[in-house]
């Protein structure tokens, strides 16, 4: 994934709809952020100077399925093997019933991608018809994060095999690169040379949020500002 | 030496009060338990696969366009030979009287579904040849649906694909064993 900080608007469609796609539940007052569920964050960085130089940016961020060779920081530490990194497709994913709630993987995730459900996610009455059948919802008492959509890989892979293509081949676009109006968002496969995630992740402009802790993350950022690049290998 | 055989004869019934229990524990255990867990519920009408040999599978079991698979096929395909009733058994009263006449789905049991945090595509199955009957039952020369048992706990039914079923299968076939592959 290669996300554009030059075109992001912040309007965090992307987060919206990720929410929407994924059955991410909310509650009843959300005033309080520190307890809410978001798989998607949107931050706002600011340069820390005065006008005329004041400069801000948004930095949406999704899971950065880490690359690290053999294991993403919460692979590492699940004791359970509730988190894995599947090596054929590269993301990293989560298995709710298989999570035993620890919390050990959200400490050890350098970008706080991943939330804990503390209570039953509930809906409203009304809403419950309009939840995702292709994501299963969560329980309290396990961590749940980014999948890339992976459901829409899964998909996309099954009609590959019924139109007789390489599944290996097949391609999707996960729901917040879908929604995103300024097309800020660019999904991709890395691997492939040709593919215009893969050239973007070349660009002079790109960098990656804390590259130093060598945890290879598999979302690229591009700005043309340098500041940017600087508070990006800082701790959030 | 009259205590030592007194303990001695008391072991010994003791002995087969264990043997006894330990007896009932496994009748119970493997009779009556796995009895009682499973609830045998009918279909709400009976389906004969042999009555229908006129056509093919996929007639009814097919693909849709985006590579999803419709397995038990909706009321439409009932009504194309079933507007009324074609023969005068029992179940086809059902199906036109209570389902086709009110425009209703059947509410079939399906003897395979799988729990809701499972994704399972037939295509790739389908790609790599393998057999309906190495995970359905056969049903070329059925005429009786088999009742369906449902487990009382768990609300799944008895011959739900375990777990251990689709790993063993995917190891032995060199396929992805990664969680989400099936899982979502």
């Amino acid at each position: 994934m290669a996300i554009d900080l030059d075109r992001c608007t912040g309007c965090m469609a992307c987060s919206v709809a990720c929410q929407a796609e994924n059955n991410v539940s909310f509650r009843a007052d959300e005033s309080d952020k520190l307890r809410s569920i978001t798989w998607l964050e949107v931050y706002h960085l600011q340069n820390g100077k005065e006008y005329p130089d004041y400069q801000f940016t948004y930095l949406p961020r999704p899971c950065m399925h880490c690359d690290s060779p053999h294991h993403s920081p919460c692979t590492f530490v699940c004791p359970v093997n509730a988190t894995t990194r599947d090596e054929v497709s590269g993301i990293v994913n989560h298995i709710y019933p298989r999570c035993i709630g620890c919390r050990y993987c959200i400490v050890a995730c350098p970008y706080h991608a991943r939330d804990f459900n503390w209570w039953d996610p509930k809906w409203p009455k009304s809403m419950e018809s309009m939840l995702s059948p292709e994501v299963s919802t969560r329980m309290r008492g396990v961590v749940e994060k980014c999948t890339f959509c992976h459901h829409r890989l899964l998909k996309a892979r099954s009609k590959a095999y019924l139109d007789g293509i390489d599944p290996n081949e097949a391609t999707y676009v996960p729901a917040c690169a879908e929604a995103c109006p300024t097309k800020a968002i660019t999904f991709g496969n890395l691997l492939d040379p040709e593919s215009e995630v893969a050239k973007l992740s070349k660009d002079p402009r790109a960098f990656r949020i804390l590259a130093k802790l060598n945890t290879e993350p598999k979302v690229y950022y591009l700005s043309k500002h340098q500041w940017v690049h600087k508070l990006g290998d800082n701790s959030f | 030496m009259k205590e030592e055989k007194k303990s001695a004869s008391g072991k010994g019934v003791g002995g087969i009060f264990f043997f006894g229990g330990f007896i009932l524990a496994l009748i119970f255990g493997w009779i009556v338990f796995p009895n009682l867990l499973f609830s045998e519920k009918a279909q709400p009408l009976n389906f004969s696969h042999v009555a229908h040999q006129d056509s093919t599978c996929d007639q009814c079991h097919s693909f849709n366009p985006d590579g999803t698979y419709s397995g038990i096929p909706r009321l439409d395909n009932c009504v194309e030979c079933h507007e009324s009733p074609m023969t005068s058994e029992e179940s086809e009263r059902i199906l036109v009287e209570e389902y086709i006449q009110k425009q209703q789905e059947i509410p079939w049991k399906v003897y395979a579904w799988q729990p809701d945090n499972v994704f399972f595509s037939h295509a790739p199955h389908q790609a790599k040849n393998i057999e309906c009957t190495q995970c359905h039952r056969d049903v070329s020369k059925e005429a009786k649906l088999p009742p369906y048992s449902e487990n009382r706990l768990t609300g799944y039914s008895k011959s739900t694909m375990k777990m251990i079923d689709c790993e063993k299968c995917h190891a032995q076939m060199g396929a992805n064993n990664n969680c989400q592959v099936c899982h979502k």
